[in-house]
Order: C-alpha cells, then sequence, then structure tokens
C-alpha cells in the first residue's frame, strides 16, 4: 500500500506538467494576437512588435512554455488581456472563493437531502417508498437547470417576491439558497444512489443480522452498526463537490448573475482572455487531482481491503 | 452457430426488458423523439431560418403549431432540427469516442498489458485531470476558429462548396470538444473486463489454435464483455445530449440560424442576462424544448438503470 501511495505521490506533478502543457498549447493555438487584443485600437504594426517583443512572444513555444510555469509555480499566472495591468490572480482568487461559498451550500444541500433519503429508501427496500424515492430522485436529476432556474426564480423571487432573484452576497445571505437548490437537489440524486446501495450492502452482512439477533434496539443498529459503515464510500463522493467549483456551477452562474469562476471562464472565452482561462484550468485540475489523490490515500487507510 | 447465438442473447433480453412496463414506456418515448428528429426535414411546417417579423412572439395557433419566437421563426420546426442536430452529434461522439476510443483502447490495454497498458491508462489520467465542464468549453472555443479555417481552406482549393453552411463545422467542433468526456470512463470498463477473462480457457484455446489477436479480441472477447459496455452506453448517451445542449446554449456549439435545442433554450433566458421579462411573458417558448431535453435525459437515464439490472443481475441496486 505504501508502494502505491508513493507512485501516485510521485505521478501527480507529471501529470500536472503534462496537463499543464496541454492547456498552454491551446492557449498559444488559439486566434488572435495576444499584443494586438492588449493594444486594442491604439495597434501599430511597430507598437504591437515591440509588446510582441516585450512579451517574449517570439520566443520559440517551448521556452515560452517553461516560462510561464516557472513563474506559475510562485504563483504568478500574467496579466490578463482585457483587465489591463491586473495579475490574473487579482482577478481569480475572490472569484474562486465566492465558488467555493456556492459549492459548499450546494454540497450541505446535497448531503443533507441525500443521505436520509437514501437511507431510508434502504431501509424500505420491498415497499413501494423505495422505487418512489429513487424514481422522484431521476427524475430530478434529470431536470435541465435551464429550467430550474428560471422556475424557481419566477416562484420565488417574482410571484412571492421573498428573495432577490438575482446577485451574490456572500454564504450567510438569503440570496444563496435559490443557487444552491438548483444544483443540490440533483445532485442530491447521487448521494441517494450511492448511500442506497452502500446500506443495503450492510444490511445483508451477518453482523447485522447478529446484532438484531442480540436484541439490540432499531435506534442503535441503525446509528452504530450500518450508518457508521455505510456513509463511508460517500467521502469518495467530496470530489465531486472540488469538481463542481470548476464548472458545476456554469450554469447557475450565469442564470442568477454570481460572480464566480465559472463567469470568468466563460467572459475570459468570449474576451479570449486566454491567460484567465489558461490559469483557471491550471488551477482546477491540480485541485482535482490532490483531491482525488487525498480521497483515494484516505480511502486505502480507512478500509485496508481495497488495494 | 453464431448468428443463433446472437439471436438468442437478443430473446432472452427482450423478454427481460418488456416485463418491465416503465422501461417500455420510456424506451417508447425515447424512439418517438429520434423519430421526430431523424424525420424532421419531412415533418417540418416551415423553413427554420425562415424569419417573419409580422407573426413574432405568437401563441400556438393552426399555422404555428407551437407558436411563434422573438424573430417570429417556427417554434415547432425548430425544436424538430433541434432534435435532429442532438441526435448527429450524440452518434458522431459515441461512434468515435465510445467505439473507436473508448473499446478498442480498453480492449488494448487490457489484453496486451505492459506498456500498452500504462500509457493508455496515463493519458487518460491526464484527460481526466480536467474540470470536465471547463475542458470541454476550452475546447470547444479554441478548436472553433481552427476548423472554420480549415474549412475555408477546403472549399477555396478543392471546389468542394457548402461545408460552412452544411453545420459540419459545428458537428466537427462539438464532437471534439466531447471526445475526452466519452471514452475514458468507458476504456477503464472495457479493461477491467477483459483483465478478468483474458486468462478464460476459450481465450487460451483459440491463442492455442493460432486465431490472430484481432479476431480473438473483436470475436472472442467483445462479445463476452458486451453487456456492461452498453450499459455504460446507454449511461453516457443522456450525458452527451445535455453537454451539446449546455455548449449551444452558452453560443459554443451549434451556431445560428442553425436550431438547437440549447441555443432556444439561450434565446429565451437570453443566457441569463434579461431571463425575467421574457421568462414572465412568453414561458411557452422555454416549455417545448426543455421538455424534450428533459425526456430525453430521464428516459435514457431509466433505460441505462433497467439494463443494468437485466445485464449485472449481482448487484442489482
Amino acid at each position: 500500500m505504501i508502494e502505491y501511495i508513493l507512485k501516485r505521490l510521485i505521478w501527480t506533478p507529471f501529470l500536472l506538467l503534462i496537463a499543464s502543457f496541454f492547456v498552454f498549447f491551446m492557449g498559444n493555438i488559439a486566434p488572435g494576437d495576444p499584443a494586438e487584443l492588449i493594444l486594442k485600437n491604439r495597434a501599430t504594426p511597430e507598437k504591437i512588435e515591440a509588446l510582441r517583443d516585450d512579451m517574449g512572444l517570439d520566443e520559440p513555444f517551448i521556452i515560452q512554455y517553461l516560462i510561464y510555469i516557472k513563474n506559475a509555480l510562485g504563483g504568478d499566472f500574467g496579466e490578463s488581456y482585457v483587465f489591463q495591468g491586473k495579475k490574473v490572480t487579482e482577478l481569480l482568487i475572490p472569484k474562486l472563493l465566492v465558488s467555493i461559498k456556492l459549492n459548499i451550500a450546494v454540497t450541505i444541500v446535497s448531503i443533507s437531502l441525500g443521505v436520509p433519503l437514501g437511507f431510508y429508501a434502504a431501509k424500505n427496500y420491498g415497499s413501494w417508498k423505495d422505487p418512489t424515492i429513487v424514481l422522484t430522485m431521476l427524475f430530478l436529476f434529470a431536470m435541465p437547470v435551464f429550467f430550474t432556474a428560471p422556475f424557481l426564480i419566477t416562484i420565488f423571487a417574482v410571484k412571492l417576491g421573498w428573495i432577490k432573484a438575482s446577485g451574490w452576497n456572500g454564504f450567510f445571505d438569503t440570496q444563496i439558497i435559490l443557487p444552491a437548490l438548483t444544483i443540490g437537489i440533483p445532485s442530491a440524486t447521487i448521494y441517494v444512489r450511492h448511500m442506497r446501495a452502500s446500506t443495503l450492502d450492510i444490511i445483508g452482512q451477518d453482523y447485522i443480522r447478529t446484532a438484531y439477533s442480540k436484541g439490540l434496539k432499531e435506534y442503535t443498529i441503525d446509528t452504530k452498526h450500518i450508518i457508521k459503515n455505510s456513509i463511508l464510500p460517500i467521502l469518495t463522493l467530496l470530489g465531486f463537490t472540488i469538481a463542481g467549483i470548476f464548472g458545476g456551477s456554469l450554469i447557475v452562474e450565469i442564470i442568477y448573475g454570481i460572480p464566480g469562476v465559472s463567469r470568468l471562464a466563460l467572459d475570459a472565452i468570449y474576451q479570449r482572455d486566454f491567460p484567465v482561462l489558461t490559469a483557471l484550468v491550471l488551477i482546477g485540475s491540480t485541485m482535482l487531482v490532490l483531491a482525488n489523490l487525498i480521497i483515494d490515500i484516505s480511502y486505502t487507510l480507512i478500509d485496508p481491503r481495497i488495494e | 452457430m453464431k448468428h443463433s447465438n446472437s439471436i438468442t442473447f437478443l430473446k432472452i433480453f427482450w423478454n427481460q426488458f418488456k416485463k418491465r412496463k416503465f422501461a417500455l414506456i420510456c424506451l417508447a418515448i425515447i424512439c418517438t423523439v429520434y423519430l421526430i428528429g431523424v424525420l424532421a426535414p419531412l415533418i417540418s411546417t416551415h423553413d427554420y431560418s425562415e424569419t417573419d417579423l409580422s407573426r413574432t412572439q405568437n401563441g400556438p395557433s393552426l399555422e404555428n403549431w407551437l407558436g411563434t419566437d422573438r424573430l417570429g421563426r417556427d417554434i415547432y420546426t425548430r425544436v424538430i432540427w433541434g432534435i435532429q442536430n442532438t441526435i448527429i452529434i450524440t452518434l458522431i461522439t459515441i461512434i468515435t469516442g465510445s467505439f473507436l476510443l473508448g473499446i478498442s483502447l480498453g480492449l488494448a490495454a487490457g489484453y496486451f498489458r505492459g506498456k500498452v497498458d500504462i500509457l493508455i491508462m496515463r493519458l487518460g489520467e491526464v484527460v481526466s485531470a480536467f474540470p470536465d465542464i471547463l475542458l470541454i468549453i476550452l475546447l470547444a472555443a479554441t478548436l472553433r476558429p481552427s476548423i472554420i479555417s480549415l474549412a475555408h481552406y477546403i472549399e477555396d482549393n478543392m471546389g468542394i462548396k457548402g461545408i460552412l453552411s452544411s453545420g459540419i463545422v459545428d458537428y466537427l467542433v462539438i464532437g471534439i470538444a466531447l471526445l475526452p468526456l466519452s471514452w475514458f470512463g468507458l476504456m477503464r470498463l472495457v479493461r477491467g473486463q477483459v483483465l478478468s477473462i483474458r486468462n478464460a480457457e476459450y481465450v487460451q484455446a483459440a491463442k492455442a489454435m493460432g486465431t490472430s489477436e484481432i479476431v480473438i479480441l473483436f470475436r472472442h472477447i467483445l462479445p463476452n464483455i458486451i453487456s456492461p459496455v452498453i450499459v455504460s452506453i446507454s449511461f453516457s448517451i443522456g450525458a452527451i445530449a445535455l453537454s451539446e445542449v449546455m455548449l449551444s446554449f452558452f453560443g459554443l456549439g451549434v451556431q445560428p440560424p442553425r436550431p438547437s435545442l440549447g441555443v432556444m433554450i439561450g434565446d429565451v433566458t437570453a443566457r441569463g442576462g434579461a431571463s425575467i421579462s421574457v421568462l414572465r411573458n412568453h414561458p411557452e417558448q422555454l416549455l417545448a424544448p426543455i421538455i424534450v431535453v428533459w425526456l430525453m435525459i430521464f428516459c435514457w437515464n431509466i433505460i441505462g438503470d433497467i439494463l443494468n439490472d437485466i445485464f449485472n443481475p449481482k448487484n442489482q441496486y
């Protein structure tokens, strides 16, 4: 197992290096001369030439990449083409915090809905309740965000006037409720499915039958023996939260007007602001890879049967 | 011999499938939606790009069955052509991503093991290191201009006309953008399955008889691992359709005036900008494309679930 962990740890930096090369390459073949983009209508051939020289754009691709990686390791992802004089990190970090907060709220909604429902469905295996829960969740899961978001806005913001339709006011504000529900309810389906499967798996085990035959109370069996074990696989799903930060809330951020990273990514694409996009994809991949690494390792530590 | 085998396989499968009423309903819905998409040229009542400013934002009528949008285009016509675009893109992605890349690479990795296996798995890890949606968007945005200039080059130099107006560029861009998403999961599944049967006696026997490796892989191994592959593909069809709708919603997929469900939804909600006013006055315009998308995804998920039940009775839940 130690060998496995070591292998993963050694491979991870290479993985990130290859991934970053790919992203940098895509940004490089993208059309439009960065110097022209920056200078806009002030562009003259001489100015473009000077700026290209200044930015090192005439260097061979591989040299540009190495310089970029060297700076990126120090936390410097260059300057935005569109917002001039702004470091990419300056633009990115506030938006990243917004998306992280939104996704924490989403995870709270989906876990507090999905885990109990999944457990309840499994406990009622064989009765009408189980398929009803599963089908309802599948129905909600298939519901396109394009529909839920405008629908919730129309009801709660326009008709009832309880919550403002769009905007962002931080984690502890009523405005976070609608977007959190919009993503949280469909993604609860994933938690329902996993919790239900792992609970059914545990219920079938011999030690649960033993617990019943010992005459333990239903409540004790549920909490101490079943839930404690069946909730473990849910751990692996927390990787979704990380993935959700980078793009999972894309449509929701757009429709609710939340200033998160997805909106930044989309604006960067429309305005060809590739330094922002490249940095975003790089940071996203790094977080995703590290999260998966931590989950895998902690999983092997928790459950020694897994190799 | 082989022929009768595949008939019994289908028969057993169909007997299981038709017992589940809900599965039949979903299959019927999917077939209807897809048939409508395929028959779009025959059953459309208007030209999908024909605008008529004298009848904008109308409700349903005998002339326009589902009403008209803000440019007076017939919504019914645009929805069925949109379905057709979604079908074409799903097909392209399934054929290239799932069949060509996913299955072949999985077979190769599992069967040949060693360096081939390591290379393919590492490549897959790199692809899955990116957040899905960001990668799709990045690819769609950066590839389109290159593909358009390639199409221009072909049109100018080879005298082939109509590449740009036919929508092939859109299909290529979306197809390539969705590729990374579609192959890795299936590849890993196929690889795992192959690993579990590559030393089975019938494979050994085929090897001993001097059967070529291609024949072993596609005639002996693939048919034996086909059930989980079918389940996995049926699950991914809904996800692919949704990704196409999402890309078009953001204006990175199918380009106007070509119709797409995503473009239609984006038009009504103004990509989020002024959604509420349009939505308040004309919510019915959103209804048709959204119901189609919802039904497609829901039914494919259910069919995937039921196929999983039938093919893998061991893990029922």
